[in-house]
């Protein structure tokens, strides 16, 4: 192996290690909870910015606030329905602002210069535990949704439309916190290892590509979690027109 | 540079590695969902709901005044060709009656005119007939007297 004349920084790569934090006698990842309340204090400082005077000709960050609000609305509105998506609306705004800004967060805020004893910083939702969690609230959403509006009416949905369908709808149950989680998981987890790996490899322009991809794909998982989470309360509490 | 998956293979840590991250993280998201939805959705939405009703009712008062200020429009043009109308039949009228004073005026200044004429002719008339019976009562006189006188005088 020839050595390099100089070390490069960004070389080291490390997946599957984390900074642990004892709590009680719990352990948790110290790393994922920094990044995200980088990330929750970047959304409450752009919210109380946006907030902080509202006019009617607004301005500033109100307008991007304004445009954030009527984006989300309509998701929610067009997913869940006229009758109910007010609210579900801050649960499905908030899961795409925490998500995206995660995305976004983990590729361009340069991470690698902030030393951790042990572990890195990055997107939280490169975690398997943040994803997870953020799945299982969906789940969670959806059955108090439907419980909530319709009562036990709500199990009619597994029999609906023929009792056939019954072992479905359950698997079914399963499956979305699954695909939800590992959807959001893996996408982030990827792009941050192919950007890493091509840094590792060629440390100059080559992964630039690759990072705007991974931009692109941040975005849109998002907007797919936040659509899937929308659609899913939105199934949960339809009322079939009898 | 070790294995760079590690699978959840080693004791600890892991791509897997689940714990009460998990839970911490879920009582997290609703706690910001709470926090979002007090300072974001709630008054964001407020701004733009009632901004949206004011544009509705804006509009509809616009529309409303505009419908009002067309029904003036076509009142008043109404009244306007009215107005020319009347003007119109005035300066007619007008017209009218003045020839008709100006006929009547000259017709009554012929007619005096005719009269005078007529009067003075008749004067004339009377006059030279005075005259033309003088004349001959005098030449009938002269003549008895030249008859008498030759009479005599034979």
């Amino acid at each position: 192996m020839v050595p390099l004349p100089f070390s490069l920084p960004f070389a080291a790569l490390e997946v599957g290690q984390h900074l642990y934090w004892q709590l009680g006698g719990l352990k948790i990842h110290g790393q994922v909870f920094l990044s995200s309340w980088l990330v929750i204090g970047a959304l409450l400082a752009l919210v109380v910015a946006g907030t902080r005077k509202l006019e009617r000709d607004p301005s500033g960050a109100q307008n991007l606030l304004e445009f954030l609000w009527e984006y989300l609305r309509d998701i929610a509105r067009e997913y869940i329905g006229e009758k109910a998506y007010r609210d579900w609306l801050p649960f499905i705004g908030t899961l795409f602002l925490f998500i995206f800004v995660s995305n976004w967060g983990g590729a361009l805020v340069p991470w690698k210069l902030i030393h951790l004893p042990s572990g890195e910083l990055g997107a939280p939702t490169a975690d398997i535990n943040t994803t997870i969690a953020l799945a299982l609230l969906v789940s969670l959403a959806y059955f108090y949704a439907g419980l909530s509006r319709k009562g036990f009416r709500y199990f009619e949905y597994y029999v609906e439309p023929t009792p056939i369908m019954l072992p479905f709808k359950i698997v079914e149950d399963f499956t979305k916190p699954l695909s939800l989680s590992f959807r959001l998981f893996g996408n982030i987890l990827a792009d941050e290892l192919v950007v890493a790996v091509l840094a590792f490899l060629v440390p100059l322009i080559v992964p630039l590509p690759v990072m705007f991809l991974g931009l692109f794909t941040s975005a849109i998982q998002a907007l797919i979690f936040a659509t899937l989470a929308a659609y899913y309360i939105g199934e949960a509490v339809h009322e079939e027109a009898h | 540079m070790t294995s760079w998956f590690l699978f959840a293979a080693a004791t600890e840590g892991g791509l897997f590695d689940l714990d009460a991250t998990l839970p911490l993280m879920a009582i997290q998201v609703v706690l910001l969902t709470f926090i979002l939805n007090a300072l974001f959705f709630r008054p964001i939405g407020r701004t733009v709901e009632e901004r949206e009703g004011f544009l509705a009712t804006s509009r509809a008062d616009a529309k409303q005044k505009l419908a009002q200020a067309q029904r003036l429009e076509a009142d008043l043009t109404s009244q306007l060709k009215e107005a020319r109308q009347k003007a119109q039949s005035l300066v007619v009228d007008a017209e009218q009656e003045m020839d008709r004073l100006y006929r009547s005026a000259l017709a009554a200044a012929q007619a005096e005119a005719y009269a005078s004429r007529e009067k003075a002719r008749r004067e004339i008339d009377r006059e030279s007939k005075l005259a033309l019976d003088q004349l001959v009562a005098d030449a009938d006189r002269l003549g008895d007297q030249i008859v008498k006188r030759l009479l005599a005088a034979t």
